[in-house]
């Protein structure tokens, strides 16, 4: 009878199922699109800030101190100690290697330009532009594409196996030189592949791949610094810790939760007498903005949250309050206000679970439309969250009749039925 | 106001209350109707009424955050430090004038600091930049600096941690020389950057050119504003200060920009979705009601109401509904917004009296489209068949 009686409901107020079953959806699908952007968001914007440049930096452990002005180092080459370029592989072995979206490795170089019989001394820069590596099975693309992403080039970038250069924007316009001239730096012939300009010190240099800086200072596999770019958490109290005074256990969530000071202690375990360091300007306010808008967009997702358990338990009010009739009828004929209730909570529970399935779906899509038009790429939704929805669909819907299923049930069955309610 | 159509009984004949039936407004008996109408049926008006409320409070409020959000977030990115730098053309050090040019130019409108740099000599031989810096200034510019204690004395340097190996590596008071002249120096702190800092020693300005003579080759500029307004302050220095080299740092503006844009389209994705799902509910709560009144419309045309005036009526009710929601809704809007700049940011958000006319007129929309539209259907209806309960 109880089955029936459910069954007939909605066989005979299809309607009324409808609109409650389409404000459950809607209400659902807002929930879902916001909860996927909300646990996404920080990775995303994570990803944005890596505009910004990278957050590590790898030096020498046994450095001599750096002798720097303006970005011009004035430190003789061949001075201070060198990391190994083969080494640098292995930061794609690290624990995190999934959270670093890229490095280069730089040599700056002295070099001369012989120019209408003067001569000139200039910074070059070895550096990789988009090199591929491999480690292990894994091959990827690095260099200063992904670690400096605000470098432009008009011209073509050169090959990093080739002996071509570019030239800074401001040394270019001083020289007169444009994309495809030959320069002669330091007895070499090179050809010029383009212009580039970035509004820091390379304006200033030439800018070629490593290995030809390596050749002219005459030390193979020579890298002077490797800037490292990597997703990291914001560094709370105990990313702060020294790890040396950390017991095990603490030890090992501190060693795998990405802080900077984590990534930067692994890159240092990963390459032999390296030092690697966060850099603070970056690394420290990536961190603050990164909180910013994370805490904005849950507050948002609490709203939304909010917002569509309203519009259910406004909807399935409606619905109840208009099938007061029918519980006068139930009523009269000897029901409980048990067997009323249970039929509303039963029919709000199986629309609850129809409206979460579709809303569920609908708000996946939603979020990857959103992933996809402002972030352009994807935001998917972990089938992880698909029981965690549909319990806050069958909570709130709850929730929602909860009111007006207490009320249709204190109904007078004789002012129920003539209507005066 | 329910009196306004009557007199005291007994104190006049029934031609006067006649009379003064017949000459009292027209719109009392229409204001009547529509206080009763929300006094009789309380709960559901009331019902309505919250609903119209929160969705106007949820739209106000987002609103609210999309316009202050940037604002808010680029006050986060100033603590990035420069955006704008400011060095001598060709490599010479920039005029005397400069600094105070520069502060003329930016009046307010964000921090500078000067900065000087010289290569000098430590006591075994070993070349060091030394640079002078105003402590109080780049306190506010360069806030990540990690700094153990800042100089508060003459003769206090701050030195880099890994300079601190080269010239006082037992913390003991040193020793630097530049062209001839030397200079006596204790180590007040130590400053961690992971950048180019970390190899310096930092002295006060006043103290750098006494001993060295040169004057601030480097003023960082972190302007706050617009992309525009930053453009019209780098154009403004550039004017003024004709010695200088105007440079933007264009990874800070353009992950600025970037990281703004993709949290603003965020964040409107959020609102519409909201103020949607907000306005959803308020449609439905509305047309409940009005449907349920069904048997009041259905007396109204049975004693000869026009269809005019029954719109009106409902219409009337509709956009009173609106407003009051509406206002009450963007008080306390105003109020979530706030609460949220307090929460997240730690400066309130600044009420956007700009929004208001969108959320009443948006709130004025969807009530009337929600008694417009079970009008519409009930005007097909006879009134008989609805009194009939069919």
């Amino acid at each position: 009878m109880f089955v029936r009686l459910v069954y007939e409901s909605f066989r005979r107020q299809k309607r009324r199922k409808l609109l409650a079953g389409a404000a459950i959806t809607l209400g659902v699908t807002v929930a879902t699109a916001m909860i996927a952007v909300a646990t996404d968001i920080g990775d995303k914007m994570n990803r944005e800030l890596r505009t910004i440049g990278a957050n590590l930096l790898v030096t020498p452990q046994e450095d001599t101190l750096d002798v720097e002005i303006g970005g011009v180092n004035l430190k003789p080459p061949s001075d201070g100690a060198f990391l190994s370029e083969a080494d640098l592989p292995k930061i794609k072995g690290t624990f995190w290697h999934n959270n670093i979206t890229g490095f280069a490795p730089v040599l700056p170089v002295n070099v001369t330009l012989e120019r209408d019989g003067k001569t000139e001394n200039l910074t070059l820069l070895g550096t990789y532009f988009a090199k591929k590596i491999s480690f292990g099975k894994e091959e990827f693309t690095t260099g200063v594409h992904a670690t400096h992403p605000w470098w432009k080039v008009s011209g073509a970038w050169p090959d990093d196996s080739s002996r071509d250069v570019l030239l800074g924007e401001r040394l270019a316009a001083r020289l007169s030189a444009k994309t495809g001239d030959e320069l002669a730096l330091s007895g070499r012939q090179l050809h010029v592949d383009g212009i580039v300009s970035t509004g820091g010190p390379e304006d200033d240099e030439v800018v070629g791949p490593i290995a030809l800086a390596q050749e002219i200072i005459g030390k193979p596999g020579a890298v002077r610094r490797v800037y490292v770019s990597a997703l990291t958490k914001p560094e709370d109290a105990l990313g702060r810790r020294d790890p040396k005074s950390m017991s095990g256990p603490v030890y090992d969530r501190w060693y795998c939760s990405p802080y900077p000071q984590s990534i930067a202690y692994q890159l240092q375990e990963a390459i032999p007498h390296s030092h690697a360091e966060q850099i603070r300007q970056v690394a420290q306010n990536e961190g603050a903005v990164l909180t910013r808008i994370e805490g904005l967009i849950f507050l948002v997702t609490l709203a939304a949250l909010f917002a569509s358990a309203l519009a259910v338990s406004a909807a399935m009010a409606t619905a109840i309050f208009e099938r007061r009739a029918e519980v006068g009828l139930m009523k009269a004929l000897g029901a409980g206000r048990f067997a009323v209730a249970s039929i509303f909570f039963a029919e709000a529970t199986l629309l609850a679970l129809m409206g979460g399935l579709i809303g569920f779906a609908a708000g996946g899509m939603l979020a990857q439309q959103i992933g996809r038009s402002i972030f352009n790429s994807e935001i998917t939704i972990s089938p992880v969250l698909f029981p965690v929805i549909l319990a806050i669909a069958v909570m709130v819907t709850f929730a929602g009749s909860a009111a007006a299923i207490r009320k249709a049930v204190g109904l007078d069955p004789v002012f129920a039925l003539r209507g005066e309610l | 106001v329910s009196g306004s159509g009557f007199t005291p009984a007994g104190s006049h004949s029934a031609q006067n209350v006649a009379a003064g039936r017949a000459h009292a407004p027209h719109t009392s008996m229409f204001v009547r109707m529509l206080l009763r109408a929300a006094v009789l049926r309380r709960g559901r008006a009331a019902s309505a009424l919250f609903a119209m409320v929160v969705a106007a409070a949820v739209a106000t409020a987002m609103l609210n955050l999309y316009v202050d959000v940037q604002a808010k977030l680029r006050r986060e990115f100033r603590n990035y430090g420069a955006n704008i730098i400011l060095v001598g053309k060709d490599g010479a050090s920039l005029p005397a004038n400069a600094l105070a040019q520069a502060e003329t130019v930016l009046a307010g409108r964000g921090v500078l600091a000067p900065f000087a740099l010289v290569v000098a000599r430590t006591g075994d031989g070993q070349s060091i930049v030394v640079a002078g810096a105003d402590f109080d200034q780049v306190r506010q510019l360069d806030r990540w600096w990690s700094v153990s204690n800042w100089p508060s004395a003459p003769q206090q340097a701050l030195v880099g941690v890994r300079a601190l190996a080269a010239v006082s590596p037992k913390n003991q008071p040193f020793d630097l020389e530049f062209q001839g002249h030397t200079i006596h120096l204790t180590s007040a702190g130590t400053v961690r950057t992971g950048a180019a800092e970390d190899s310096r020693v930092y002295l006060s300005l006043p103290e750098f050119v006494a001993w060295t003579g040169v004057q601030p080759s480097t003023i960082e500029v972190a302007a706050t504003g617009s992309p525009e307004e930053i453009a019209t302050i780098m154009h403004q220095m550039e004017q003024a200060i004709p010695g200088a080299d105007v440079r933007p740092v264009r990874q800070i503006m353009e992950g600025e920009a970037r990281v703004l844009g993709k949290t603003r389209a965020t964040l409107l994705a959020a609102a519409a979705l909201i103020i949607l799902t907000a306005a959803l509910c308020v449609l439905s709560t509305l047309m409940g009601w009005v449907f349920d009144r069904r048997r009041d419309f259905a007396i109204m045309k049975a004693l000869g109401a026009s269809d005019r005036l029954l719109n009106g009526f409902f219409a009337a009710e509709a956009a009173a509904l609106g407003a009051i929601g509406a206002i009450v809704g963007f008080v306390l809007g105003i109020g979530i917004a706030a609460w949220i700049g307090r929460a997240n940011f730690h400066a309130p958000v600044v009420p956007r009296f700009s929004v208001l006319p969108f959320v009443l007129a948006g709130s004025m929309v969807v009530t009337l489209l929600s008694a417009i539209l079970p009008i519409s259907l009930l005007r097909r209806v006879q009134p008989a068949v609805i009194l009939r309960g069919e």
